[in-house]
């Protein structure tokens, strides 16, 4: 059991009152809440969770592993941040509810904590490490190993998770974009604007290729464009998780490495990297050492799409006979506040037929590494994407964020469909590239 | 609650539908009202008719009391656990059993969430009107137990005018089936009237054949800012006695316009005094026409800005900036105490000006909107449930508007229902003989007092049940016994 003071020092990790008062129970939230959608327990719901976090903070409920898996069970997609009139900062409070939990004797066995903890802390934050894994990951997938050994493993039923896990590891990129990519690229016309790029982790080394579209299409726009190569890993897995330590660690490296360089705009095409950075400036508002580096930052980083429908040119876009659906990743529509521009930039292609998606700002169960961590849970909530994303029967699905890409690509496999999985960015590419 | 009880209860719904951790006991102890709060001893998620008929018999063995529950949205403490008392909740009864084309019903569960009833039936062409803030999230069961309201109560009237019928189990485990398919029904005393707006007091509702209407074929929304509050007010009157009939006429100041804004970000007029949003609905040519006619009163009564929507989204966009004020007001305080006088409409812009006294007088912050066309206000005190003097000084507030509402031949509620929250005001506006006949109803109905005592009415002598030592949370909680 948790001792006393230890409970005192956890609590700190809380948000103050006047936050955990805000929540005014109206219910507003619940239904937009995918969690509450599955089980129709209060416990399951925005509302809940805030009542159970105040009931923590307050003394009259104890730490348990039923107020961890509630926690956990949460994917902290923030749908009801943006249903909730008031304001309330839910994502905030089960955050800090995850680090008291990661710090307790609650929730998943030692074992997992620690096997968690060293793929987040030593694995993902160290970006030499989490390359070195995706090598081994490409021979892998490449060898015939894979091949070999999934159709040994599907031979017994009990391995049918593990399959199923197994089948949501992204195709490792051939070259990572990190080595691919110069410390500056310069524009075939007279620079307009300096960029700054933040390669993402997973995007630089399983979607590689978008990252290339993006510089591409930056390129093409007038942008001469810094990637710095002491940049690390943003740190938002490590936040959303519970490690809010090693969260501020990395985002301090990544704070000195930028100041080092010049630039107009700090551009994100992973949708959670660019909304975890633009919180760079809450992170240390009371840090006197970085809370004006962190202003400065946080102030100047853009979406990829919000930056191209700002600021693109885009004239150079050509016709795309394509029938396209647009899925808003959770960090770019509830945290980020971006739906407008990715559609405002699609529908700029000349051609192409947008269609709607039922329910588009309806989590797709990617949420980070919910899909491993919380394998069934996920299934349930990826379902419910796949049977709207059948009823559009568009060829094409557009989606802002790596772990969205990830999962929709399982899904269409996993339930037939026949349609392609696109970042925007490199559906703009290929319309800028279709000079027919 | 005895350890032997919880476990009948546990057998009669099965252990995967009954839940008393802690966690499920703290999250079940509110709904949507301020402030009051009480633990349940165990939350229950029934599955059949049966299942609810012998959790009422055992409540009358046993004495403890059965809360019915839907989405929790409500406003004046309906579904808040009493001592000694199981939830019993409703949300996972929610689909349509049938839609019927050829007399325009629809027979639905209990927990049909009333927007997605509303989506479904207007695919068909069809329309259920009555539409609450919360008709997102809040269910048909709920809405009846509340004789829920809405926007569009104006042109088209509440939840019991499109109640045909319900199935219900009685306090004491009895089924009953109320009405039917029948436009014309005099069979009898009127009982469906009784149990529309019973506050789950009378029973637990199993099923609820609601009236629909044609979809309206085109709706114009128009929102306008006056700089003097006043003009809003003399406005609503003139549309009235213009002989049009709006579908909504809503009615923000400016400290909720502000707060909305500040959500919504749509562009509002913070300056304004008021703002009003306008609906009217029906055919084209007499929409077209009355919009007009609108315009120009507004205009006459120097409106400030006016803004026609261009398309459904846009004015989708207005009405869900609107529904939204309530909670939208807890970004300025983090408790807000909402309440619902009503006053005959043309005593409106009367009691928007007594609103303000109240705020003065007693020192609190009030936003205030509502339905301005049918006279349905709701003051919003914006307060801090931690700052105990600010309560009491709310308190007294809402004692001034009820008094005010009432010499103006108004009412304490309007659509949020009396539960808790409005007992100690009942009394001023039914008077002594109308809550006696309340007691005496729901004495021969529940003669032991299991089904949701404690709200509405306080039945002595029996209390809400032998009152056990733990008394957890809310001091004042049975204050008046």
């Amino acid at each position: 059991m948790i001792s006393p003071k230890d409970k005192a020092t956890l609590l700190k990790f809380l948000p103050n009152d006047d936050v955990l008062t805000q929540c005014m129970h109206c219910g507003m939230c619940l239904a937009t809440c995918p969690t509450y959608e599955l089980t129709k327990l209060e416990r399951s719901s925005p509302r809940g969770r805030i009542k159970l976090i105040k009931s923590i903070a307050e003394g009259k409920l104890e730490l348990s592993n039923l107020f961890a898996e509630e926690m956990n069970f949460c994917l902290d997609c923030q749908a009801c941040e943006t249903a909730c009139p008031a304001g309330v900062q839910y994502g905030k409070m089960v955050e800090s509810a995850r680090v008291i939990i990661e710090h307790s004797s609650v929730g998943s066995s030692k074992i997992n904590k620690a096997i968690k903890k060293f793929l987040l802390n030593s694995i993902v934050a160290q970006h030499s490490r989490l390359k070195l894994l995706a090598r081994f990951l490409y021979f892998y997938q490449n060898s015939g190993i894979q091949k070999v050994l999934i159709k040994v493993l599907s031979v017994f039923p009990t391995a049918k998770k593990l399959i199923e896990i197994e089948s949501l590891t992204p195709k490792i990129s051939k070259v990572f974009s990190s080595e691919g990519l110069k410390e500056k690229t310069f524009p075939e016309n007279p620079a307009k604007y300096k960029i700054a790029f933040s390669t993402g982790c997973i995007m630089d080394v399983a979607f590689s290729d978008i990252n290339f579209d993006t510089i591409e299409v930056l390129q093409k726009n007038q942008c001469e464009i810094i990637t710095p190569k002491k940049q690390v890993c943003c740190g938002s897995l490590h936040a959303h998780n519970g490690e809010i330590e090693k969260a501020k660690e990395l985002a301090k490296k990544n704070l000195d490495v930028f100041s080092e360089f010049e630039y107009d705009f700090l551009i994100s095409n992973s949708a959670g990297c660019g909304a975890f950075m633009k919180e760079y400036v809450h992170l240390f508002a009371d840090d006197p050492q970085y809370a004006q580096k962190a202003k400065m930052f946080s102030q100047r980083v853009k979406d990829i799409s919000e930056f191209l429908a700002n600021f693109g040119p885009n004239n150079q876009m050509h016709s795309l006979e394509e029938t396209v659906t647009y899925h808003d990743a959770c960090h770019l529509c509830h945290s980020q506040k971006i739906t407008e521009e990715p559609r405002k930039l699609l529908q700029q292609i000349p051609g192409l037929n947008l269609i709607p998606l039922e329910e588009s700002t309806w989590c797709c169960g990617s949420a980070g590494i919910y899909n491993v961590t919380r394998h069934d849970d996920a299934e349930k909530i990826l379902e419910r994407k796949m049977k709207n994303l059948k009823d559009t029967g568009a060829d094409v699905v557009v989606a802002g964020n790596p772990g969205c890409i990830g999962q929709l690509k399982y899904g269409i496999k996993k339930y037939g469909l026949k349609m392609e999985v696109l970042h925007t960015i490199s559906l703009v590419k290929k319309s800028m590239e279709n000079n027919i | 609650m005895q350890p032997f009880i919880l476990e009948k209860i546990k057998k009669i719904v099965g252990s995967e539908h009954y839940y008393d951790s802690p966690e499920d006991r703290i999250s079940y102890s509110y709904d949507g009202t301020p402030m009051l709060q009480q633990l349940p001893e165990a939350v229950v998620f029934p599955q059949n008719n049966e299942q609810i008929s012998e959790l009422l018999h055992l409540a009358n063995k046993e004495k403890f009391s059965i809360i019915p529950r839907g989405a929790g949205t409500g406003l004046s403490g309906g579904s808040i656990p009493v001592e000694n008392s199981i939830v019993v909740v409703m949300t996972k009864w929610n689909k349509i059993i049938e839609i019927d084309i050829a007399n325009l019903t629809a027979l639905v569960e209990p927990g049909m969430v009333t927007g997605v009833l509303q989506k479904e039936v207007e695919k068909l062409g069809l329309f259920y009107p009555p539409d609450p803030g919360s008709m997102n999230v809040c269910t048909i069961g709920g809405n009846v137990a509340e004789n829920a309201g809405g926007l569009r109560g104006l042109k088209y009237g509440v939840t019991k005018n499109y109640v045909l019928g319900v199935e219900m189990i009685l306090p004491t485990g009895e089924f009953l089936k109320i009405g039917g398919k029948s436009v014309k029904d005099v069979a009898g005393y009127n009982l469906k009237d009784i149990v529309i707006g019973s506050e789950g007091t009378l029973g637990i509702f199993t099923k609820i054949l609601l009236k629909l209407i044609p979809l309206p074929t085109r709706s114009k929304t128009i929102t306008v800012n006056f700089k003097k509050i006043i003009d809003s007010g003399k406005s609503v009157a003139d549309i009235i006695s213009s002989r049009i009939t709006p579908s909504m006429v809503e009615f923000l100041d400016n400290t909720t316009m502000n707060c909305v804004e500040d959500y919504t970000k749509i562009g509002l007029d913070r300056n304004s005094e008021a703002m009003l949003l306008i609906e009217v609905d029906g055919r084209v040519s007499s929409v077209d026409e009355d919009a007009e006619t609108i315009v120009s009163i507004l205009k006459k009564n120097n409106a400030a800005q006016i803004r026609i929507a261009e398309d459904p989204t846009e004015a989708l966009l207005l009405k869900t900036a609107r529904r939204s004020a309530f909670s939208a007001l807890a970004r300025r305080k983090p408790t807000t105490i909402l309440e619902d006088a009503t006053v005959p409409r043309s005593e409106l812009p009367v009691m928007i000006e007594k609103v303000r006294e109240a705020a003065s007088n007693f020192n609190v912050a009030i936003g205030n909107f509502g339905h301005a066309g049918d006279g349905n206000l709701h003051p919003t005190c914006l307060t801090d449930e931690r700052d105990s003097v600010e309560i009491t000084r709310a308190h007294k507030a809402f004692g001034f508007i009820f008094n005010e509402a009432i010499k103006l031949g108004g009412t304490i509620t309007g659509e949020h229902g009396t539960g808790l929250a409005k007992k100690d005001f009942l009394e001023s506006a039914v008077g002594k003989e109308g809550i006696e006949f309340m007691k005496k109803i729901k004495m021969v109905v529940d003669p032991n007092n299991v089904l949701n005592p404690g709200k509405i009415l306080t039945i002595a002598p029996r209390c809400e049940g032998t009152l056990p030592t733990k008394r957890e949370q809310i001091p004042d909680f049975h204050s008046h016994h």
